[in-house]
C-alpha cells in the first residue's frame, strides 16, 4: 500500500478472534484482510490498542521517533478518548505496517497534526464498545453509562465494570458508525504535562537506539566511502587491513561504491579502514563553494524564468525616482544535520529475508529501496524501529538501510554498520546553501511599495517563499527562485526552505523598519493590516492574519518589548509561519565585559492549535531555538574541491552550555483548533532574531550565516 | 591483544583487546554497556563521558591499557535503578528530547556535582561541554540546579 495518512476513506472493521476478544483497525476499502493482534491480548480494539485480561492496556506509536516526542504524544491522544489513565498504559513502537497505520515517515512536523482526529476516533470507537457492551450485561440504558480511568460506569447505581473484563463481550459488537469524541473541555490527558515516555530507559542507559543492536554473529561495519562528490572507487588493496586482528572479511559493493571492512568489534573494523588502500577516480567534476558562491551570484544577475509570484509591477516601482530604494544581499551556508547518533543499521540478509534494525524516518521507503537492491520481495523484509538519536531530515534518506543491507549480502553474515563521525559529516545530504538578493522600495507617506526578493540556492532546495509574509501586503511584489544544479547531495534539514529563508525575509524587514525609522513589530502589525483590508495577489494558501498577529502580539508582551531595559541588554524581533504553525521570538542579548554578546534569554509565543503535550511541546520550541541559535552562531559546511571540509565537531561547531540562553520562555496562544506542526517551525525565526538584536546593540547589520561578530 | 582486568561499575573484568582500544569501545563492544554513546571519536562530543575514579573522563580519549587500577563507572553503574539525584532530577524536568546524548550529560552533571554541590550559572557554563544536538540545554541547566537543591550529589 502507498503512503497514506488514515483518512476518511479509512473505515473501522472489525472481526472476532479467538479468546473472545475483538479487534478492529484502519483499513483502505479496497483492503479486506485481517488485522493481527497483539500476543497475548484478548481484546485488540484496533492496530493501536490491546487489553488483555488483567486489564494490561498497550497503546501503539505509529511513526519513528527521532526526538520530537511522537511516542509520548500520539499515545496520549489515544489514551484520552479511551478514557484510561496514562500512568497505567503501556506504549509501544508499532511495527512497519501501513496497510494498518497510514503512512509510519517522520517529517514535515506531520505526525501529531495528521494523526490527531484519526487517533480521537480510534480511542472513542473503544471506548463506545465498552460502554455499549457493559450497558447490554446490566440491561441499561447507555446513555446512563459513562467511562472513566478504563471503567465503564452506571450512574444511577454506582455499578461498574473494568475494561478486561467486558472484552469478550464487546468483541460480539457490531462497530458503531459515527462516534462521539470527547468534548475538548473534558480532556485530562490532552493539555497536560505528561513526561517523555522513554526517559527512565535514557536515563539509566538502557539499550534503545539502533547503534546498540547487538545479535549473535554479528560483525561490526566501517565502510570507506568516496572522498569528495564527484569521485569514484575505482580499486583497493586490502593486503594491511586483513593484518588487522579482528578484521574477518572485506567486501566491496562497487554499485554503491563503497568497501566495507567487517570485524568483531568497531575499533578493529576501524583501524582496518584506516589501512585500507582505495583508489578512487575523477568521474564527475569536483565543485567548490567558491564556485557556487559566484555561479549565484551571476544568477542572480537576472530574473529567473518563472517568478513564485508576481504582483503590480516591482521594476517600474523600483525604478521609481520618488521613492527610497534599500538593497541588500544575504546569504545562508550548507549545513550538515549532524545527528548526535551516527548514521548506522543492522541488517542481516541471508536465505531469501532480510532483517533490518535501524533508525530511518522513512520505514516504508527504506524498506522498498532495500528490496530493489538487494533483490528480495518487501515481503521477506521485517523492519524494526528503535528509538533514534536525532532525525533532522537526514534519515529522509534510505542509504544507510540499503548500504548496510549490501554489505550483509555481500558478506554473507549479519552485520552492523556504523558511520564514524567524519562519515557522517562528509556523506550528507546537505542543507543547500542560498543567497538572497533583495530589493525594497518606500514611497513618501513612509509606506512599503515594492518587494523583490530574488534568490538562488543549490539543486534539491528552495530559496524563497513566494506566498509568505509580506506577500499580500506590498502592492509590487516578487520572489524569483534559481536553481544551481550540482552533484553534492542535497536534500530537506530541519525546516526545509524556512530555515534559511526565514532569516532573510525576517532581518530584511527589520532593516526596512530602521530605514523607515518604524517599530519592527509596528512594521509587521501595519503590513498585516494591510494584507487584511487592501490584500494584494491571491491570498489562499498562505498565512492566517489573526493568528500571525496572535504570536507577534503575545510575545511582545511577555519579552517587553519597546519598554527601557537593563543596561547592556538588547532585544531583536522575528517572526515565520510554517508547517501551519505561527512562531514569534524576541532574543535578547546582554553585552559582557569583555566587548562579546551573549543570548542570554529568548522569550517565544506560537499558535499550533491545541497544545496535546505541554511539556513535549514546550521542549520542542526551547530545541529549535537553541538549535537555531547553535547554527546561527557556529555551524557551515563548505566544499573544496567535492570534499566537505568539515570533518568532525572541532570544525563543524555546536554551541555548548556557556553559549546557551540562560532561559527559554514558551507561551502558546491558547486555541480550540487542531494541532498544527511543531518540530519544526520554532527554528527560522532565531537565526533572524539574533541578527536583529545585535543590530539593535550595535547598528552592524549582519548578513550572512553563521554570524561573525566584530567585538564591539 | 592483551588480557586487561578492569573494574567497570565496581566488577572486576577480563577484556581482551589491544591496547590500543579506547574505552568506549571496550565498553560498548566487549563489555557490551551500551549506554555509554559514540558521538564524534575526538572528545568533542561527550556522549562517552564516564567516571574515572570519580572524574567525568571522555571514554573515547581513554585507552584500555591505561585503564589499570582506576575505577570505572558508566551510566549503568551510576545508580541500581535510575535513583541517582541527577538522574532523577532529569526525569522530573523532563530534560530527554532524543535521549542519545543524556547519558554522557548526566555523568559529566554527576561528576560536577560531587566536585562542587551547588554551582551556580557561571560554574554550569564551564563545566558543562557536552553537545547536545536536540538543544536541551536550558532544561539541563534547570535539572543540574533541582538536584544541587534536593542534596545528596556528593555521594
Amino acid at each position: 500500500m502507498s503512503d497514506q495518512s488514515v483518512s476518511r476513506r479509512h473505515f473501522l472493521k472489525v472481526s472476532s478472534i479467538a479468546g473472545g476478544g475483538i479487534m478492529f483497525g484502519f483499513h483502505l476499502l479496497t483492503d479486506a484482510s485481517p488485522v493481527k493482534h497483539a500476543a497475548g491480548a484478548i481484546f485488540s480494539p484496533n492496530a493501536y490498542v490491546s487489553i488483555d485480561s488483567n486489564g494490561l492496556i498497550t497503546l501503539m506509536s505509529p511513526n519513528p521517533e527521532i526526538g520530537q516526542g511522537v511516542k509520548t504524544a500520539l499515545p496520549m491522544i489515544l489514551a484520552e478518548e479511551l478514557d484510561v489513565q496514562w500512568d497505567k498504559v503501556v506504549v509501544e513502537m508499532a511495527p512497519l505496517d501501513q496497510s494498518k497505520y497510514g503512512s509510519q515517515t517522520t517529517g514535515g512536523s506531520g505526525a501529531v497534526r495528521t494523526r490527531y482526529t484519526p487517533i480521537r476516533n480510534a480511542g472513542a470507537t473503544a471506548r463506545q464498545m465498552m460502554i455499549t457492551a457493559a450497558a447490554q450485561q446490566w440491561g441499561a440504558n447507555e446513555d446512563d453509562c459513562y467511562a472513566e480511568n478504563a471503567f465503564v460506569i452506571h450512574k444511577p447505581s454506582g455499578k461498574k465494570l473494568a475494561y478486561g473484563d467486558l472484552a469478550a463481550k464487546a468483541a460480539l459488537l457490531p462497530v458503531p458508525a459515527n462516534v462521539k469524541l470527547k468534548d475538548p473541555k473534558d480532556f485530562k490527558i490532552i493539555g497536560t504535562r505528561v513526561h517523555n515516555i522513554d526517559n527512565h530507559k535514557i536515563i539509566t542507559g538502557k539499550p534503545l537506539y539502533g547503534i546498540d543492536t547487538r545479535r549473535e554473529g554479528m560483525l561490526f561495519a566501517i565502510v570507506a566511502r568516496p572522498p569528495a562528490f564527484g569521485k569514484s572507487l575505482k580499486s583497493f588493496d586490502d593486503t594491511e587491513t586483513r593484518k588487522v586482528a579482528g578484521v574477518k572479511n572485506v567486501v566491496a559493493v562497487p554499485s554503491r561504491n563503497l568497501v566495507a571492512v567487517l570485524a568483531t568489534s568497531t575499533w578493529a573494523a576501524k583501524k582496518g579502514r584506516d589501512v585500507l588502500k582505495v583508489v578512487w577516480e575523477e568521474t564527475s567534476k569536483l565543485e567548490s563553494t567558491a564556485d557556487h558562491d559566484a555561479s549565484f551570484t551571476e544568477l542572480l544577475k537576472n530574473y529567473s524564468e518563472k517568478p513564485g509570484r508576481n504582483d503590480g509591477d516591482v521594476d517600474a516601482a523600483l525604478n521609481n525616482k520618488d521613492y527610497k530604494l534599500v538593497e541588500a544581499v544575504y546569504e545562508t551556508p550548507a549545513l550538515s544535520h549532524a545527528n548526535m547518533e551516527p548514521l548506522n543499521f543492522f541488517a542481516d540478509v541471508k536465505d531469501g529475508k532480510v532483517d533490518l534494525y535501524g533508525p530511518t524516518q522513512v520505514p516504508a521507503r527504506l524498506r522498498t529501496e532495500v528490496a530493489k537492491a538487494v533483490g528480495v520481495p518487501e515481503a521477506n523484509i521485517t523492519l524494526g524501529m528503535p528509538r533514534q538519536g536525532g532525525g533532522f531530515g537526514r534519515k529522509l534518506q534510505p542509504d544507510n538501510g540499503v548500504e548496510a543491507a549490501l554489505i550483509s549480502q555481500a558478506a554473507k553474515v549479519p552485520i552492523q554498520m556504523l558511520w564514524m563521525r567524519e562519515d557522517d559529516m562528509q556523506g550528507d545530504f546537505y542543507r543547500p546553501p542560498s543567497m538572497f538578493k533583495y530589493k525594497a522600495a518606500i514611497n513618501s507617506a513612509n509606506e512599503l511599495v515594492a518587494w523583490h526578493l530574488n534568490a538562488a540556492v543549490l539543486s534539491g532546495g528552495r530559496a524563497s517563499n513566494p506566498d509568505g509574509f509580506p506577500a499580500r501586503a506590498v502592492a509590487n511584489y516578487r520572489a524569483d527562485n534559481h536553481s544551481l544544479k550540482t552533484n553534492i547531495q542535497t536534500g530537506p534539514w530541519r525546516a526545509p526552505t524556512s530555515n534559511s529563508v526565514a532569516f532573510a525575509d525576517e532581518c530584511f524587514l527589520d532593516e526596512l523598519a530602521h530605514q523607515m525609522k518604524k517599530d519592527p513589530i509596528a512594521l509587521r502589525l501595519e503590513l498585516l493590516e494591510k494584507a487584511k483590508d487592501q490584500p494584494v495577489g491571491k491570498t489562499d494558501g498562505g498565512y492566517d492574519i489573526a493568528k500571525y498577529k496572535s504570536v507577534i502580539d503575545l510575545v511582545a508582551q511577555i519579552s517587553g518589548w519597546g519598554k527601557p531595559k537593563k543596561p547592556n541588554v538588547y532585544q531583536g524581533f522575528a517572526s515565520h509561519f510554517s508547517f501551519s504553525t505561527y512562531a514569534a521570538h524576541v532574543a535578547e542579548i546582554t553585552k559582557l565585559k569583555d566587548g562579546t554578546f551573549r543570548v542570554t534569554k529568548v522569550y517565544s509565543a506560537v499558535n499550533c492549535g491545541r497544545v496535546v503535550n505541554q511539556s513535549g511541546a514546550e521542549t520542542q520550541v526551547e530545541g529549535a531555538i537553541i538549535d537555531g541559535l547553535s547554527h546561527a552562531l557556529f555551524s557551515k559546511v563548505t566544499f573544496d574541491k567535492g570534499a566537505v571540509e568539515q570533518t568532525n565537531f572541532h570544525t563543524y561547531k555546536f554551541l555548548r552550555m556557556k553559549d546557551a540562553p540562560i532561559e527559554v520562555i514558551v507561551k502558546f496562544v491558547p486555541s480550540d483548533d487542531a494541532p498544527t506542526g511543531l518540530g519544526e517551525p520554532g527554528l527560522p525565526p532565531m537565526a533572524p532574531a539574533v541578527g536583529n538584536a545585535i543590530f539593535a546593540a550595535t547598528g552592524i547589520r549582519y548578513r550572512k550565516l553563521p554570524f561573525e561578530f566584530a567585538k564591539a | 591483544m592483551a588480557t586487561y582486568k578492569i573494574s567497570v561499575n565496581n566488577k572486576l573484568l577480563t577484556v581482551d583487546a589491544d591496547p590500543d582500544t579506547p574505552m568506549l569501545w571496550v565498553l560498548r563492544d566487549h563489555l557490551n554497556l551500551v549506554g555509554t554513546k559514540f558521538g564524534c571519536g575526538i572528545a568533542q562530543c561527550g556522549a562517552c563521558t564516564v567516571h574515572f575514579n570519580g572524574f567525568a573522563v571522555r571514554s573515547c580519549q581513554l585507552p584500555v591499557s591505561e585503564v589499570k587500577d582506576s575505577k570505572i563507572v558508566t551510566i549503568e553503574g551510576l545508580s541500581a535503578e535510575g535513583t541517582h539525584p541527577v538522574q532523577q532530577a532529569w526525569s522530573e524536568v523532563d530534560v530527554p528530547q532524543c535521549g542519545y546524548c543524556q547519558s554522557g550529560q548526566i555523568m559529566a552533571a554527576a561528576a560536577m556535582l560531587k566536585q562542587n554541590p551547588h554551582p551556580t550559572d557561571d560554574d554550569i557554563d564551564l563545566s558543562m561541554s557536552n553537545i547536545c544536538r536536540c538543544g536541551t540545554h536550558y532544561r539541563i541547566r534547570k535539572a543540574i540546579h533541582l538536584a544541587a537543591s534536593k542534596g545528596g550529589v556528593t555521594k
